[in-house]
């Protein structure tokens, strides 16, 4: 199971997990697996959102593996200037 | 200067022809005799000059407004307002440093209810001459119903502020405020518990700072030309970081298909961030399209600053704590950053990036992003990390000298490196931050001597870096030239190291290779320039497509020698047979394939689109020395060495410059850059004589260091490196000016008048002890 | 309001043009004459973007009435290359990657030479503080000056 871990702000829609093993294979059923469980999380994955896997970011990547024993964060998308 | 001479790259660990070598940049010929084309520089016949009627008032309900005598006026082909632009309802984008608000992009580019900032748009004219056009705007009169304004950061924060909207409940808070207020939200990061940390601690430094806005400073204006036909589609030439940006928002903003509208970025007279939202140009189509006639818009100077986003300024409190042998146990950071007119400071990626040097168990960083009357804030390079940064590198300096540790060593001992374990969650990849103090700790400047009055400073700095949608195509001519389209503008000299590595790839030579920046309908979706992400995410499209051109070209060679295309390899420019197994072929270059193109299949093309994942963070460390004038404050930059790690150096001239470009920009920021504005909320120096940009005079030679540790995600181990450099700067002269006069400066910009004061104040408390 | 007719020499060539009381030779030499070379950066003279030569003069063009070129000889960026060939300059600062925008370059180039014409030999202070007037927010300076001192010993040296 992969290991997830909300950040940031992101964890006040959480209530007092932040942590999770969940059995996804990809970003997308990750999003929807997390918004299942917390309905007021769910419409702040949809924008805004950047997920490291293993330590390798990716954005806007919702097909992006997750991999059995992977560890994934998710983070404020970042940009630049 | 310090090229590497180990020039090699990838897992192969292959020498490199093009790549990390010092090429003359394709377009450079025209930028040296005045042929290019920047933003402001075309024209085209039957075209209208428009103007912008900005609110003299930092804080004003628009009552009405009345635009019929400037309509009437002879030469005067269109007028707008709001009632132009669209009003579109609250939806999140990204758009340069964090997620914009349309609600909020369609009022800063034109107001409604409301002027939030001296020089907000309150209406727009296009005339056949710019005397006529300022002429009508003189015509249009507003009632403005004036409110009290409120500029600095902690003031708006009070309860008893002027409130800048009427619905702003802040975020991140629980419970949510029941009452709007101007603190737009609230972001927490934090791992391990620092109040344990700091209880382990031996020393604590605990610090409060505050910094002032500062403008990208870019030499050229907002400009464009804008053309609308009579059935809706529409040309739009414009100076952006992101010509498919521009695009998606003027199509909002006006309501049309993106695909009606094609817009071609010129080049562009620096950016830093700033050029990654829109101003003119949703204005420049809506007069376009109302006058029936191409509107061109150029931005004065002093509109430049009135109405154009700089970054935050900012208060914080940062305060860390260490043991005595001198490893940090917890970092604690309280950032204030203002907005400007609407939500989206850069407080989210300040409270990330605020300890990113440091390998600590124990971190939290909370920020506050506030709302004020000034113009809203844009991306500036780094986007947060330089402010967050400034007051982390200054305590970081203090904790040195009360631990008696060198700085440099301070920060070795806590550095961040493979699997440290970020704030914001991840483990980092493989980093150079390690080499890069190591460098800079070597480096003669660290050990050479220093005079009376004189200083020496560093800081450590870091960025994320990012990727993002690309594409790439590469077309081979029936001579076997081949013009290479890229979709991302050229702020820096990136075409030439895009050409590097495509020529790389071929086995080409570099001058057969021709780079065009293709406008929005000739390429596909390509995200803006910025985030330090052109060499490294333009670099993987060119990879791929020039993949996918040679595989195309080894089956057409496949097929002409009449073998399966696994036994065509590609080699130096050339496919040849795999081994003398296939057939004794001479090798056939991209020329000669290229020129039986037509007969063997059709036009050669490779193409890449792509989502650039896996973009490396660049760590950067400076030595300053200062001298400070006890006379007059005045402080000179004796001496400058920027290190970073680059990756890879595709060019390794144009990473020097931006490591260049970056230091004196912060070398302004840190001395002299500040927006002045009255009690009347209205800004006093919107121009560069009073808004003091470094100038040739004011600094040395800027030394850089490049280290290379490579991104394993990119084929030839790039790290964007655009934006770091502007992050240590500010505490490095602060840490400078410390160690030449005793005393700490936590204010920006340490201006002579500043300086002087504290001077004056610290002989007088010692002439007073002395007593 | 009649508009002034100015008779001057621009690059070596002849060159009429009508324009308004107001209007800047800036303005002219942009979008009356469309040479476009040199640039706006601020219109008040703090960023030597427009700068030109008006008889044998380094001025910013911002700041100079279009009228008053009339009879006079104006240079600009657009006459430094000779055909093909660049002046030693502008050579020099592809060479040194001296240019990252390059909207700033065409001011730099003209005040460059307008230096070593009279001060062949300038040292580094001296190229600093004549390029006080030209504003670069891309480069930090460094590689110009190193280019504008490498130009200027290849043509002492020609």
């Amino acid at each position: 199971m992969a290991r997830i871990v909300l950040n940031g702000n992101l964890k006040r829609f959480s209530g007092d997990r932040n942590e999770f093993d969940f059995d996804v294979k990809n970003v997308r059923q990750l999003i929807a697996r997390l918004g299942e469980r917390y309905p007021e999380l769910a419409p702040h994955l949809e924008e805004g959102i950047a997920v490291a896997i293993d330590g390798e970011i990716f954005q806007d990547a919702l097909f992006a593996d997750i991999g059995p024993d992977s560890e994934v964060h998710i983070i404020p998308k970042i940009a630049g200037g | 200067m310090n090229d590497n001479k180990d020039n090699r790259s990838g897992s192969e660990g292959k020498m490199h022809k093009w790549v990390g070598t010092r090429q003359l940049r394709p377009d450079g010929v025209d930028k040296v005799t005045g042929r290019a084309n920047f933003g402001a520089d075309m024209h085209v016949a039957n075209m209208l000059i428009g103007k912008v009627l900005r609110s003299p008032h930092p804080h004003a309900r628009i009552v009405s407004m009345d635009l019929s005598k400037a309509a009437a006026l002879p030469g005067v082909k269109a007028v707008i307002n709001k009632d132009d632009i669209r009003d579109l309802p609250s939806e999140m984008v990204p758009a340069g440093e964090m997620m914009v608000n349309y609600r909020d992009i369609t009022r800063n580019v034109m107001a409604r209810e409301k002027a939030l900032y001296e020089g907000h748009a309150v209406a727009a004219v296009a005339a056949v001459s710019e005397s006529v056009a300022r002429k009508a705007l003189s015509l249009i009169e507003v009632e403005y119903e004036v409110l009290p304004h409120v500029i600095d950061v902690l003031d708006a924060m009070k309860p008893d502020a002027p409130l800048l909207h009427e619905h702003l409940i802040t975020e991140g808070v629980d419970p949510a405020p029941d009452k709007p207020s101007n603190v737009a939200k609230r972001v927490e990061f934090s791992k391990g518990d620092v109040e344990a940390g700091f209880a382990e601690a031996d020393v604590i430094v605990e610090r409060e700072f505050t910094t002032k806005p500062v403008h990208q400073g870019y030499i050229e204006p907002h400009a464009c030309l804008a053309n609308v036909s009579r059935d809706g589609k529409a040309d739009l030439f414009c100076t952006t970081q992101g010509h498919f940006i521009v695009r998606g928002h003027c199509a909002k903003l006006l309501g049309m298909d993106v695909s009606k509208l094609r817009v071609t970025a010129s080049e562009i007279g620096g950016g830093f961030g700033g050029k990654t939202v829109v101003y003119l140009e949703p204005l420049a189509l809506a007069l376009s399209r109302k006058a029936g006639r191409p509107v061109k818009m150029v931005m004065t100077r002093e509109e430049v600053f009135r109405a154009t986003g700089p970054t935050s300024g900012a208060h914080m409190r940062i305060k860390i704590g260490a043991t005595r042998d001198g490893r940090i146990t917890a970092a604690d950071a309280l950032l204030h950053y203002q907005a400007g007119a609407f939500p989206g400071s850069p407080v989210q990626p300040g409270c990330m990036c605020v300890f990113a040097p440091y390998d600590v168990d124990n971190v939290r960083s909370v920020g506050y992003d506030v709302v004020t009357n000034r113009p809203k804030v844009a991306a500036y390079r780094a986007p947060g990390a330089p402010i967050a940064e400034f007051g982390a590198e200054c305590v970081v300096d203090e904790l040195a000298k009360k631990l008696g540790m060198d700085a440099i060593e301070l920060r070795l001992k806590n550095a961040a490196r493979e699997g440290t374990q970020t704030v914001y969650g991840p483990k980092l990849g493989p980093v150079g931050l390690i080499e890069t103090l190591e460098a800079a700790k070597n480096h003669d400047h660290y050990a050479s001597p220093l005079g009376r009055n004189q200083g020496r400073g560093v800081a450590s700095g870091f960025w994320f870096n990012i990727g993002g949608e690309t594409c790439a195509t590469l077309n081979l001519g029936e001579d076997g030239t081949a013009q290479l389209v890229v979709g991302t503008p050229d702020i820096g000299g990136s075409r030439a190291s895009l050409c590097q590595m495509a020529a790389e790839e071929l086995g080409i030579e570099l001058d057969k290779i021709h780079p065009v920046i293709g406008d929005t309908a000739s390429l596909g979706y390509t995200f803006l320039t910025g985030g330090s992400r052109t060499t490294f995410a333009s670099g993987m499209a060119i990879v791929e497509a020039a993949r996918d051109v040679i595989d195309k070209m080894r089956e057409r060679v496949a097929k002409l020698w009449d073998i399966p295309v696994d036994a065509v390899v590609w080699e130096d420019g050339h496919a040849r047979p795999a081994s003398s197994n296939a057939g004794a072929f001479e090798p056939m270059s991209v020329a000669e394939i290229a020129a039986m193109a037509n007969k063997t299949g059709g036009p050669l093309v490779g193409q890449a689109a792509i989502n650039a994942q896996g973009a490396g963070p660049s760590f950067g460390t400076h030595i300053v020395d200062v001298e400070v004038d006890r006379e007059t404050g005045h402080v000179t930059i004796l001496r400058y060495t920027a290190v970073q790690d680059a990756g890879k150096a595709v060019h390794p001239g144009y990473v020097e410059g931006q490591m260049q470009g970056g230091a004196v920009q912060g070398i302004g920021w840190a001395l002299n850059e500040e927006y002045i504005y009255g009690e009347d909320g209205r800004l006093q120096n919107p121009g560069f004589l009073d808004y003091r940009i470094p100038v040739c005079s004011d600094v040395p030679m800027i030394d850089t260091v490049i280290v290379e540790v490579p991104n394993p995600s990119h084929r030839y181990g790039v790290r964007g490196v655009g934006e770091t450099p502007i992050v240590p700067p500010m505490a490095a002269i602060a840490n400078a000016i410390e160690q030449a006069t005793g005393i700490r400066f936590n204010e920006l910009p340490m201006s002579p008048p500043k300086v002087l004061a504290a001077i004056d104040a610290a002989s007088t408390a010692v002439a007073d002890a002395a007593e | 309001m009649s508009k002034s007719h100015v008779l001057t020499t621009i690059n070596g060539d002849s060159v009429e043009f009508l324009c308004e009381p107001q209007q800047t030779l800036l303005d002219v030499l942009r979008d009356e004459l469309r040479l476009t070379g040199s640039k706006e950066g601020c219109a008040s003279g703090d960023c030597g973007a427009c700068s030109v030569m008006l008889d044998g003069r380094l001025v910013c063009a911002c700041l100079v009435l279009a009228v008053e070129a009339d009879g006079s000889r104006v240079e600009t960026i657009e006459g430094m290359a000779n055909g093909e060939e660049l002046h030693p300059l502008q050579q020099k600062f592809l060479e040194h990657a001296a240019l990252q925008c390059g909207v700033c370059t065409p001011g730099f180039l003209v005040a460059a030479k307008a230096l070593l014409d009279i001060d062949p030999d300038p040292t580094e202070t001296q190229v600093r503080y004549w390029l006080a007037g030209n504003l670069c927010r891309c480069t930090g300076y460094d590689k110009i000056v190193r280019a504008v001192l490498d130009a200027a010993a290849e043509m002492r040296a020609s």
